[in-house]
């Protein structure tokens, strides 16, 4: 068998928990998804209108590996003045494809084999694989809902060996929608501090947290700046999954490492998509982020009505202060995650990602995303609760 | 009008069949709160009428539809109001404004046949004392209208299971 080509490493890496669902799904007439892990807007227009004029003006080159020059400067503004975080975008801005590349060359740079490194659990899908591909070991720390998801430092603690190199997390949360709080992330740093471990803080749905509540930036912390990786991108806030565009920032000793690889392996992100994103952030500070908090405030109303709608069919479940995930417990229905969400397709052609998909600690839950058409919502909502009255008549 | 009143607006702009219970939930109010709200913002005359915006090219229905342009002599005291009002009061207006530029008052008009429409130019927009002037456009196409594109597809493009 070909199987004898393959990198044992990457050969014993788990399929993900999501592919299997999506192959079912797509056979499936008229199926509702809260599966799905993207916003539900389109990039605002003046976004798509300077891509398309990029690739008009000829702009098809490659860029600094880096990225655009604009573009770093931008997104040094950008965290300046919404996170209040401080990097120089000549030395510690690396625009990335997407925030995932971001994560998997940071980690490339600085873990070696037998490392390990701490991640909360359930967290998003890649970052356990990610750091297996390097040779490392992910460490899991259950999160749990009694504690809003929130990772601690008590929790990590019992955890930490002469192995331990970093903690990877992100609040922000995907699946469970938590976020952390300050005292949570001030004991976090204490702990990195003593055992001089790396912090890297994937942000990607900071922009996305409702209530009037934040989530601070790690690297703001007193004394983590040095010791803090913080990764970001344009695909939640500015609804631009598609066009893959990221960026890691870090003191300048990480930053060009994460760069020679970059350099190495992708040379730069897509020119259009830059183009893109400076007009993002640009237009973005020209009106004040409306589009964001016009999508943050279509979120946050879909995000109550998912919350109530989970919780009237009997389903336990915190209500969710960020991203756009409610994260029920299926427990009471007697059934694994898997079974739930296999059993809901089947029956009621509703799709939700079964918690375990995320690491152990996500079982017994399931991930129902709120960036959906509020009627299909509520469509999937009937479809839920018919579901759940039936599975307590077997 | 406060907050609460813009936010109920602007879920009812939406979708004017929300139910007063989603509003509810939605907004993290008292249901008595939000319908009273919406009760002040039609007593006020805030909220005229719930309608639907209609993609009439998908029905049989037939009909003509022009924007005019008409130039006015304002009248002492009154302004444009008088003969904005005398326009308005035909079935055939549908909308009036008072506008700058050009012309001085820009009006939607219909009316199941050309000839009628044009009847109703010649015979009864023209005819209005101080009506000095009027250039009617036909309308051919509806692409956009109250913030629905027409004519687009509603897919959604993402994949159906995602991280």
């Amino acid at each position: 068998m070909s199987e004898r080509f393959i990198n044992p490493n990457i050969l014993h890496l788990p399929q993900s928990g999501i592919r299997k669902f999506f192959n079912v799904a797509q056979e499936i007439p008229n199926v509702i998804s809260l599966g799905i892990g993207e916003p539900d807007f389109v990039t605002p227009y003046p976004i798509r209108r300077r891509a398309i004029d990029s690739l008009l003006d000829g702009e098809t080159q490659y860029t600094e590996n880096a990225g655009l020059f604009p573009l770093r400067e931008e997104i040094a503004y950008y965290l300046k003045t919404r996170f209040g975080l401080e990097y120089n975008p000549k030395t510690e801005v690396v625009v990335t494809v997407g925030a995932s590349e971001a994560i998997d060359i940071v980690l490339r740079a600085t873990l070696s084999p037998g490392d390990e490194v701490i991640l909360q659990d359930p967290g998003y899908v890649s970052y356990a694989p990610c750091v297996m591909m390097t040779g490392a070991v992910p460490v899991p720390v259950i999160t749990r809902s009694d504690n809003e998801f929130q990772l601690t430092a008590a929790d990590i603690e019992g955890k930490i060996t002469d192995k331990t190199r970093a903690i990877l997390l992100s609040y922000p949360n995907n699946p469970t929608g938590s976020i952390l709080s300050l005292e949570c992330m001030q004991d976090i740093a204490e702990l990195a501090i003593k055992h001089d471990l790396l912090i890297i803080s994937d942000e990607i749905y900071n922009e996305l947290v409702y209530d009037g509540n934040t989530q601070p930036s790690f690297a703001g912390l007193d004394g983590m700046w040095d010791r803090c990786v913080t990764i970001n991108g344009f695909s939640k806030a500015f609804a631009m999954t598609g066009q893959r565009v990221g960026y890691l920032c870090a003191p300048k000793g990480i930053a060009e490492q994460a760069l020679k690889i970059h350099q190495y392996t992708i040379l730069c992100a897509c020119r259009t998509s830059q183009a893109a994103a400076i007009a993002a952030l640009k237009y973005g500070r020209e009106t004040e982020y409306k589009d964001v908090i016009m999508m943050r405030e279509s979120y946050d109303r879909r995000r109550r009505l998912m919350h109530s709608a989970l919780v009237n069919m009997g389903l336990s479940c915190i209500e969710p202060k960020g991203a756009f995930y409610a994260f029920p417990s299926v427990e009471s229905t007697g059934l694994s995650s898997e079974e739930f969400c296999e059993r809901l397709l089947k029956e009621e052609a509703v799709v939700c990602v079964p918690g375990s998909a995320f690491g152990p600690g996500g079982e017994r839950h399931i991930r129902c995303c709120y960036a959906t058409d509020i009627d299909k919502m509520k469509e999937a909502f009937l479809r839920m609760n018919r579901f759940i009255q039936r599975l307590k008549e077997e | 009008m406060n907050d609460l009143s813009h936010k109920v607006l602007d879920i009812l702009l939406k979708d004017c069949r929300t139910p007063l219970e989603d509003i509810s939930v939605m907004l993290g109010e008292d249901s008595v709160k939000i319908a009273e709200a919406i009760d002040k913002l039609q007593k006020d005359g805030v909220i005229l009428k719930y309608a639907p915006v209609i993609n009439w090219d998908k029905t049989d229905r037939q009909f003509v539809e022009a924007i005019i342009e008409v130039k006015v002599t304002p009248q002492k005291e009154e302004g444009f109001d008088s003969i904005a009002k005398q326009i308005y009061q035909y079935e055939e207006v549908r909308s009036v404004f008072l506008v700058s530029g050009m012309y001085d008052l820009l009006i939607l008009a219909e009316a199941p046949t050309l000839k009628e429409l044009a009847l109703f130019v010649s015979e009864k927009l023209s005819v209005i004392d101080f009506v000095t002037a009027t250039s009617t456009s036909f309308v051919l196409k509806r692409y956009k209208q109250d913030g629905v594109i027409f004519e687009i597809p509603t897919r959604d493009k993402r994949l159906l299971v995602s991280p």
